[in-house]
């Protein structure tokens, strides 16, 4: 049984204008110790698919479908039974640690209050394992600095102390959404090996949002590309970078600046992602898609073509990637 | 924080003691004030005056008398209009009253505002939060004015339940508090509400959810303290307001507090009563304010240093 | 500079182009249908004070010798004896002075209002613009001036001055103008680095007439904002005073005097005498409030 399963997940938003159909019947699983990447675009559904697990959603968001977790049905679970699970079992990291700290209560009591919640540690307890954890992320002088305030640290010291913060529990799962987005390109560098060595140390299942095929290809064992609500290809990080079999990836990759060969042109994806209010009818990309036709007006299913690997797409896989 | 302090003082300070030097020149200058010779003043009176302020000495020696009488001795001076009565013996007569039913009104605004805010917010968009917005828009038009006469209306005089007047007992304290405390309440009613369903939205309220704390501890714990900054920056002008207000919940109810006196020595122009009740209020107001910052300061750590 | 840019949102707005904010917040308005409840009490109540004396039987100083002295059984609201509202205790018809009323306090209201506007919006803009040392203090006096209980030193004026409906006036739009400043500052911090008022310093215009022509100009959406709000708390503010018995004077009256004559009078079972004053004093608060909060909801910068 994988620990993580989710089947024809749906998240709708009743917006102003009518409903907003941000994931649309996503599919996927998640062993123990797995690492799993979700790569898209900002709006393409990836991180209301993790608030869904969560049931962090907007008062507004509906969802259908199933989302189970070791076994237990998480969607439309009681708050009481969710809460047992949050931080304990499934941990999340979140994209701003600017903001996603309470700036109104010191670093110590926002760490200690999850011990003493879910592992019933007393106050002196769970202040020690809090700086040990501080001291795992490698914040200098845990000791003295889990008495500061959030806004007493920078960027990159914020998103270490929300991590350790997630790793309280040693959870089963971590969720992390997008979490170097917000800081300098150095210190992104140094959160991912930190994360990394984390995961091996730890041996935690950890999805990864991001719309960073870089952070992606370092982290991740398996990935699941997502365009417009929709999953367009899944499948194992190498293979699928190597010879990606969907027109979005292979935009999407092309898209890359290069390092190493600095005359090859970057080749940006003409068009812009879909209003998530009017989608294109069938598949999502079809706009923007070289290779549409008029059988895209109906969604492919996502099937399955080699080992581990599955693609959403009318066009047979020679014609993609001639 | 102690710095914090220190640099609010530094403010309050200069404040109070310009508001005592202004008030001091304004009624020196009044026309038709003892200083003037225009109004024929009782010989005693006159005598007290002469005694507290030396009337021959320049201006800025009474000025120094008057506000050094203050600092030093909180002494008001004498009356300008009883011969054998004080300033403070007049204010001291009401001031007690005017701080019971003041107190409780702004306790009961404070409270029921709060209570009220964080439950239509945290039932956004329920029965429940439709009913406290309606109360709340309803009560902005009745202030105590409005308030105390219909009051009188309902419970005394239709329905006899409750003495119009007077300073007796629990029973004379209920509506004086209801008609200073209703438009505060929804104002902080209001404010709450719509500062907690701002809060609520925030990222670290998110994650105060992710970690599986319930929903009472969220609010509680997480997004009470932030969301009742906007609440705290309005209770000082809210603290004003509610002490000019006493001074109709005195006339209607004769309840017999400090506005009480300041109406009557303003309609017989006893200037020396006018101007104690007037730096007392601003005194007051001064050292709420200073409360109000640091409170302030208590909860957003950023400002703290 | 061709154009400066409040003039290219003038000139939209008068184009009827959809896309200028102005429009989108005219538009914003007309569909907050709060707002518009509160537009069409305020049109009443403009209605009613405008033209009421000519739907009025009775001058608002006439004695009606055929109620006197048995108001509570004869004074009552009537159409036959042209009192459509009553009378007051005195036998005056209480119809034509709430007309009065509602005029001294609508006027009151507007006159405060623009004062604090006047007074704010200058002393904050020229604190923002000025900048450095300057604003300092400015801003510092103006802390100074809010820990003051601004209704006590009004009475203390009233009383010493003489009770002038000028003194009133004035009184009550000084009470006010610091919040204004306050937020004009804001603001014009804010503006003073966009390139338009850049590009008229580097050539030469003078402060005086950038803070006029250039910051003043691109203040108006939040002014009208704070004005609109600023109108119900002069109104009440006068109110308060004339409820106290040290506001306008006889044979003037307004809305707070009068509600003050008919909680004087309760007890003698002339309700009307509280209930009509008490009707529109209430009503044009609302429409204040509710067109305010429309505006602000329409207008706010916080939200575009």
């Amino acid at each position: 049984m994988s620990l993580l399963q989710i089947d024809n997940l749906s998240v709708t938003f009743d917006g102003e204008d009518g409903p907003v159909h941000a994931v649309n019947d996503l599919s996927l699983a998640i062993d123990r110790g797995e690492t799993l990447g979700i790569v898209g675009e900002s709006g393409s559904g990836k991180s209301q698919t993790a608030f869904s697990i969560m049931g962090l959603l907007a008062p507004n968001g509906r969802t259908d479908g199933s989302v189970r977790f070791d076994g237990q049905e998480l969607l439309g679970a009681k708050p009481k039974d969710l809460n047992k699970i949050r931080a304990k079992r499934i941990a999340m990291i979140f994209q701003d640690p600017m903001t996603s700290l309470n700036p109104y209560m010191r670093i110590s009591n926002q760490m200690t209050e999850v011990l003493t919640l879910h592992q019933g540690l007393s106050k002196k307890e769970a202040l020690a394992e809090s700086v040990r954890m501080l001291d795992a992320v490698k914040i200098p002088a845990a000791k003295e600095r889990v008495n500061l305030f959030p806004h007493e640290f920078s960027g990159g010291m914020r998103q270490r102390v929300m991590i350790a913060m997630s790793l309280l529990c040693q959870p089963d799962l971590l969720i992390a959404d997008e979490p170097t987005t917000a800081l300098d390109v150095t210190v992104q560098a140094q959160i991912m090996d930190l994360l990394g060595d984390l995961q091996r140390d730890f041996g935690m299942a950890t999805i990864l949002i991001t719309h960073d095929l870089g952070v992606v290809a370092g982290f991740c064992e398996r990935v699941l590309v997502m365009y417009g609500g929709r999953v367009m290809e899944e499948g194992p990080t190498e293979p699928l970078f190597a010879e990606p079999t969907h027109p979005y990836t292979r935009g999407l990759l092309a898209a890359v600046p290069r390092v190493d060969d600095v005359d090859a042109a970057m080749k940006a994806i003409p068009g812009n992602p879909p209003n998530m209010a009017a989608p294109p009818e069938g598949c999502p990309f079809r706009p923007r898609c070289g290779f549409a036709g008029e059988d895209c007006r109906v969604m492919p299913p996502l099937s399955p073509f080699a080992q581990g690997r599955a693609r959403a797409c009318h066009r047979p896989i020679a014609e993609v990637t001639a | 924080m102690l710095s914090y302090i220190l640099k609010r003082l530094a403010i309050a300070i200069p404040t109070l003691l310009l508001l005592i030097i202004i008030s001091f020149v304004l009624m020196h200058s009044a026309p038709g004030g003892p200083f003037t010779a225009e109004r024929e003043l009782p010989p005693q009176v006159l005598a007290n005056l002469n005694e507290k302020y030396g009337l021959s000495d320049p201006l800025w020696m009474q000025v120094g008398n008057y506000v050094w009488g203050i600092v030093t001795a909180f002494d008001f001076g004498p009356s300008f209009v009883y011969k054998d009565r004080t300033v403070n013996e007049i204010i001291a007569q009401g001031f007690p009253i005017t701080l019971t039913y003041g107190l409780l009104s702004f306790a009961i605004a404070v409270l029921v505002g709060v209570s009220l805010g964080v439950a239509a917010a945290t039932r956004h968009n329920s029965p429940l939060d439709y009913a406290a917005v309606g109360v709340s828009i309803g009560a902005q038009v009745l202030p105590n004015f409005v308030m105390a006469p219909i009051l009188v209306l309902i419970f005394t005089l239709w329905l006899r339940w409750l003495p119009g007047g007077g300073w007796q007992g629990p029973e004379y304290w209920i509506m004086p508090v209801i008609a200073l405390s209703t438009s505060f309440m929804a104002s902080i009613a209001r404010i709450t509400r719509s500062s907690m369903l701002e809060v609520l939205t925030s990222n670290h309220i998110r994650t105060a959810r992710a970690k599986g704390l319930p929903e009472r501890k969220v609010i509680l714990r997480h997004a009470l303290k932030p969301a009742m900054l906007p609440v705290i920056s309005y209770l000082g002008p809210a603290f004003v307001a509610m002490i000019t207000g006493s001074v109709v919940v005195d006339i209607y109810f004769s309840t017999g507090g400090i506005g009480k006196a300041f109406v009557d020595s303003a309609l017989n122009r006893d200037y020396a009563v006018m101007m104690g009740v007037t730096i007392l209020v601003g005194a007051l107001t001064i050292f709420f304010n200073l409360v109000v910052d640091i409170l302030y300061g208590w909860i957003d750590p950023k400002i703290r240093y | 500079m061709a154009m400066t840019s409040e003039q290219a949102v003038e000139a939209t707005a008068l184009a009827g182009k959809g896309r200028s904010p102005w429009a989108d917040a005219r538009r914003r308005f007309f569909r907050n249908k709060a707002a518009m409840v509160g537009l069409a009490i305020l049109a009443f109540v403009a209605l009613f004070a405008v033209f009421g004396d000519f739907l009025s039987q009775w001058s608002n100083e006439e004695l009606d010798y055929n109620v006197m002295g048995q108001i509570a059984q004869e004074g009552g609201p009537s159409i036959e004896n042209g009192h459509y509202f009553g009378t007051d205790d005195l036998g005056r018809d209480l119809f034509a002075r709430t007309v009065q009323g509602t005029q001294i306090s609508l006027a009151v209201g507007l006159v405060g209002a623009l004062i604090a506007c006047v007074v704010g919006t200058l002393y904050g803009a020229v604190a923002g613009y000025v900048g450095g040392r300057t604003d300092n203090i400015m801003m510092r006096i103006v802390d100074i001036f809010m820990a003051i209980p601004y209704m006590f030193v009004l009475i203390l004026l009233l009383v010493m001055y003489g009770r002038s409906i000028t003194i009133l006036f004035a009184g009550v739009g000084l009470i006010s103008w610091m919040e204004m400043a306050r937020i004009v500052r804001g603001q014009t911090l804010t503006i003073k680095g966009r390139e338009f008022v850049e590009a008229a310093r580097a050539t030469g215009v003078s402060a005086p007439v950038i803070i006029l022509r250039h910051i003043v100009p691109n203040l108006l959406g939040v002014i009208a904002v704070y004005a609109t709000l600023l109108v119900p708390l002069m109104i009440l503010t006068e109110s308060f005073i004339s409820f106290l018995g040290l506001g306008v004077q006889e044979p003037l009256t307004s809305l707070g005097a009068l509600i003050s004559e008919g909680a004087g009078t309760i007890a003698y079972g002339t309700t009307w005498q509280l209930g009509f004053p008490l009707l529109f004093f209430c009503l044009t608060l609302f429409g204040l409030f509710f067109v305010g909060d429309g505006l602000r909801d329409a207008l706010d910068p916080k939200d575009r």
